[in-house]
């Protein structure tokens, strides 16, 4: 056989119609892809670990259930602070597809105090769990509500993180494609995080004064 | 606070000869090697060539090497297990104590599934796919390499748990209460549970590269219906992977919670719920069943339809059956405890749910058959494998079915009956899958074939060796022989017993006639050397030299048809081609890097201080992965260019040598 029979023929390209024909994709479109299903398998986990919790919720093995631990004013403007800093991050892609350098570090920096604003808030409300004898080792409920809303705000930890590089990057490196494509996947993420805590909100701390 | 945790001389086990003696022949064994590769003074070719190698093939080719080793580890467990078995009976010991024995079949187990079939899978599937999809790469190779170093990672910190502390005791589930601190005081479950947390990762890394590879990069023209079936069944598997490892890796954070910080997750008290470790450890368990066996589903269709001559009967078919496997596999995990007591509404469904997936199973195997009827059948050893699997796979089926039956299942649930259907599944479908695999693609991974006489011997050993070994387990399990056990009083089993063993011995030949085979091979490669096309081939990887150079192909392929390099070979047959001048463009590929080398030196240094409560230890470990994440953000360049005046060399070349 031939080797090189099947890379130089030159066939008639009447048939590729469909986008699936075309050939590898533009590598922008491959990293977005990819992130995206990062993002499922990082949901699939939230997905087992809200199971988790529900099936714990009211194990309180006679300790404080949601109804006297949560404080619906503070979770309120955490809540506020992380939508918040969507909207903002969503200002720094748009500030990053017109390449204005001043409008991405401001929105970027904005976007990190809330961020950081809403993990404060969140570590104070454990602190304030684990003061009066409502930490973790309490009962299963505590440990699936610490490790449900835990793994959240260590998600956005690592944003942190990530957003405070990217800016390093951006100065360091300007806008070159592969900044672009991580700065893209840093607002999926940043977004997704959002998601979850829609979710999160609503199971644990609604639902959890509901009864 | 002590500076190395809970580490000391103590955890070097000196008084068990047989461990010391074992790990003491490995550690010898691997510093010869590194002796003997430093004398010859291959480091730098091995560190310029494989290990910061990006190059899907070759990350393919070392996971394969991984998990051969392993195979051999993890057999040896095996065969430890049936002698103690065949011999502990009415009374008598045996010569492996309780507490040995546990880490044994808890190893076995670990090792099979974690370190021999899954990086053997992953590693077929890095090799052949971007070359069966007509590209030069995966979408995401750094990363690719990342994957590996972390598998690497932890398949040495449970081999490291041999000489220094122990494995767990806890069987390869690991189900709490028995596998909480309470009741697994020592580090063997940590080890278990670091070691999978670590390779774990590495693995939804590879579930997420090869899900955007094959949906994103194809070569122009190839679209859905044109992929091979080796695609279609990776990709499930990967979806799989992306779908499935995220709830193992959730689970085992549960228990490592418990276990490090006093949580409740699983335990007893606190109002835990050690059920609930069960149900989520199978609703990823299940799918990890067709994540290993529906890439040796889609290495059968490749070596029926090649061996055969016939392209492969309902295509079509084929890829809805491996998709619905792909749905199905998530609503079915409750059958591996009917007996938690549920209701019989939740078991009968999930009893139903189960037989329902013999269906789909079904007209695959109906598929292979009518792909080989009216086939001019060339019997090379991947197809004695893919017969050899159809009649085991069939019967390891029919008994899965069997205990599909909830009350049935309550009879057989933990026997020996579990034991021999799950291992005729595994073996006999993944295993004798990745045998295929590998003698099928080896001519393509290295440029010249496998000799067939060894080849041979070893298929028959295997099969012979299975049933001699696992048939037994069969009727044992249904006189009420329950797993896992150390010693027992009933005298009738041990004669069965006793006839497992010699067929464990039996596999031991096969396993032998393979190293041989692999020895001889490589002795007479000049003798059994190949073009680009040994089999007469189907699919896109036949189309490249052997073995293919670093960019797969010059010029991407143009693809028209399922079989593309088949209907190609027609079409030169049947119409006179004009010999046209060829021209190359350079070709942009991805640069080496070293960073997943020094991601699984840190993920190691993190996980054996985290597993011995060494917390600086862990720190600096965590810092450094950080810090080589970072570096690798800030590098400049990320591809290097191979001229085109090389592309052409090595063209021209090639298609000399093919032509005498």
């Amino acid at each position: 056989m031939n080797i090189a029979v099947a890379v130089d023929d030159e066939v008639s390209h009447e048939a590729q119609s469909s986008a699936s024909e075309a050939g590898p994709a533009a590598k922008r479109v491959v990293v977005g892809y990819g992130f995206w299903i990062f993002l499922l398998s990082d949901i699939v986990m939230f997905a087992a670990i809200f199971a988790a919790y529900a099936v714990l919720a009211h194990a309180t093995a006679g300790g404080p259930g949601g109804v006297l631990l949560f404080n619906q004013r503070s979770v309120a403007i955490e809540t506020g602070c992380l939508l918040a800093s969507s909207f903002t991050c969503g200002l720094m892609s748009l500030a990053t597809g017109s390449r204005r350098y001043a409008g991405t570090y401001l929105a970027a920096l904005i976007t990190f105090v809330l961020g950081a604003s809403f993990l404060a808030l969140e570590l104070r409300e454990f602190a304030g769990m684990i003061a009066i004898g409502a930490g973790p080792q309490r009962s299963a409920f505590l440990s699936a509500f610490f490790t449900l809303v835990g793994c959240h705000g260590l998600h956005v930890t690592a944003g942190l993180v990530w957003l405070t590089v990217m800016m390093a990057q951006v100065a360091i490196k300007g806008f070159r494609p592969t900044v672009e494509r991580r700065l893209l996947c840093f607002s999926l993420f940043w977004h997704a995080l959002d998601i979850v805590w829609v979710w999160l909100f609503t199971v644990v701390y609604l639902m959890g004064v509901l009864s | 606070m002590n500076l190395l945790g809970k580490l000391d001389w103590s955890a070097i086990p000196f008084d068990q000869p047989l461990i010391m003696g074992a790990s003491g022949g490995v550690v010898l064994v691997i510093a010869l090697l590194l002796g003997w590769i430093t004398f010859k003074g291959y480091v730098p070719y091995l560190w310029r060539e494989w290990l910061t190698s990006v190059d899907h093939k070759r990350i393919g080719i070392m996971y394969i090497i991984l998990a051969l080793i392993m195979l051999l580890r993890g057999f040896a467990d095996a065969i430890m297990m049936r002698a103690q078995q065949a011999v502990a009976a009415a009374g008598a010991q045996g010569y492996l104590p309780p507490e040995h024995f546990d880490q044994i079949f808890s190893a076995h187990g670990t090792i099979m599934i974690f370190f021999m079939a899954m990086p053997f899978v992953i590693g077929m599937m890095n090799f052949v796919v971007p070359l069966q999809l007509g590209v030069r790469d995966m979408a995401f190779p750094t990363l690719n390499s990342v994957a590996l170093g972390l598998t690497a990672s932890g398949i040495l910190l449970t081999n490291i748990s041999l000489a220094v502390g122990e494995f767990s005791k806890a069987g390869w589930v690991a189900y709490p209460p028995l596998s909480e601190l309470q009741y697994s005081p020592g580090v063997g479950v940590d080890y278990y549970l670091w070691a999978l947390q670590i390779s774990g990762v590495g693995t939804l890394m590879t579930g997420i590269n090869f899900v955007a590879t094959i949906l994103k990069t194809r070569a122009p023209g190839m679209s859905y219906m044109r992929m091979p079936v080796f695609c279609w069944t990776s990709l499930a598997a990967n979806l799989l992977i992306v779908a499935a490892f995220p709830v193992l890796t959730a689970t085992l954070a549960m228990l490592l919670l418990d276990r490090y910080l006093g949580f409740h997750f699983f335990t007893i008290d606190g109002q835990g719920n050690a059920m609930m470790y069960v149900n989520l450890f199978w609703v990823w368990g299940h799918p990890e069943v067709y994540i290993l066996v529906l890439p040796a589903f889609g290495i059968f269709s490749e070596v029926v339809s090649t061996f055969s001559g016939k392209p492969l009967f309902g295509y079509r078919s084929m890829v809805a059956a491996t998709m619905v496997i792909c749905v199905l596999s998530f609503v079915v995990w409750l059958h591996h405890f009917f007996t938690m007591g549920a209701s019989a509404n939740v078991n009968g469904f999930f009893g139903v749910m189960t037989m329902i997936i013999a269906v789909p199973t079904g007209v695959k195997v109906f598929n292979w058959l009518f792909t080989m009827y009216g086939g001019r059948i060339r019997f090379t050893v991947p197809i004695l494998w893919s017969i050899g699997f159809m009649v085991t796979f069939v019967i390891g089926g029919m008994t899965g079915v069997l205990m599909a039956v909830p009350p049935a299942d309550f009879q057989l649930h933990n026997s020996l009956f579990l034991i021999a259907h799950f291992h005729n599944v595994i073996i006999g479908g993944t295993v004798f899958g990745l045998m295929a695999g590998y003698n099928y693609w080896f001519p393509k991974a290295f440029g010249f074939k496998l000799d067939e006489r060894w080849g041979r011997a070893s298929f028959w050993c295997w099969l012979i060796g299975f049933y001699l070994a696992f048939m037994p387990l069969y009727a044992l399990g249904l006189m009420g022989m329950t797993r896992r056990m150390q010693h027992y009083d009933v005298a009738s089993w041990q004669p069965w017993l006793v006839v497992a063993a010699a067929g464990v011995v039996v596999i031991l030949a096969g396993i032998v006639s393979q190293v041989i085979q692999l020895v001889v091979s490589i002795r007479d490669r000049e003798r059994l050397k190949v073009t680009a096309d040994p089999w007469n081939g189907r699919t896109l990887e036949w189309a490249t030299a052997s073995p293919p150079p670093a960019w797969n192909f010059a010029v991407l392929p143009q693809v028209t048809d399922i079989d593309a390099f088949w209907k190609k070979k027609q079409r030169e047959r049947t119409q006179a081609q004009p010999p046209k001048e060829r021209k190359f463009e350079p070709i942009e590929l991805p640069k080496n890097s070293a960073t997943g080398f020094i991601t699984a030196f840190f993920a190691v240094v993190t996980g054996f201080a985290l597993i011995w409560h060494i917390w600086w230890m862990a720190g600096l470990g965590a810092i450094g992965t950080f810090l080589t994440m970072l570096a690798f953000a800030f590098r400049d360049e990320e591809e290097t260019e191979i001229p085109a005046e090389q592309i052409a060399r090595f063209e021209q070349v090639n298609q000399a040598e093919i032509a005498v």
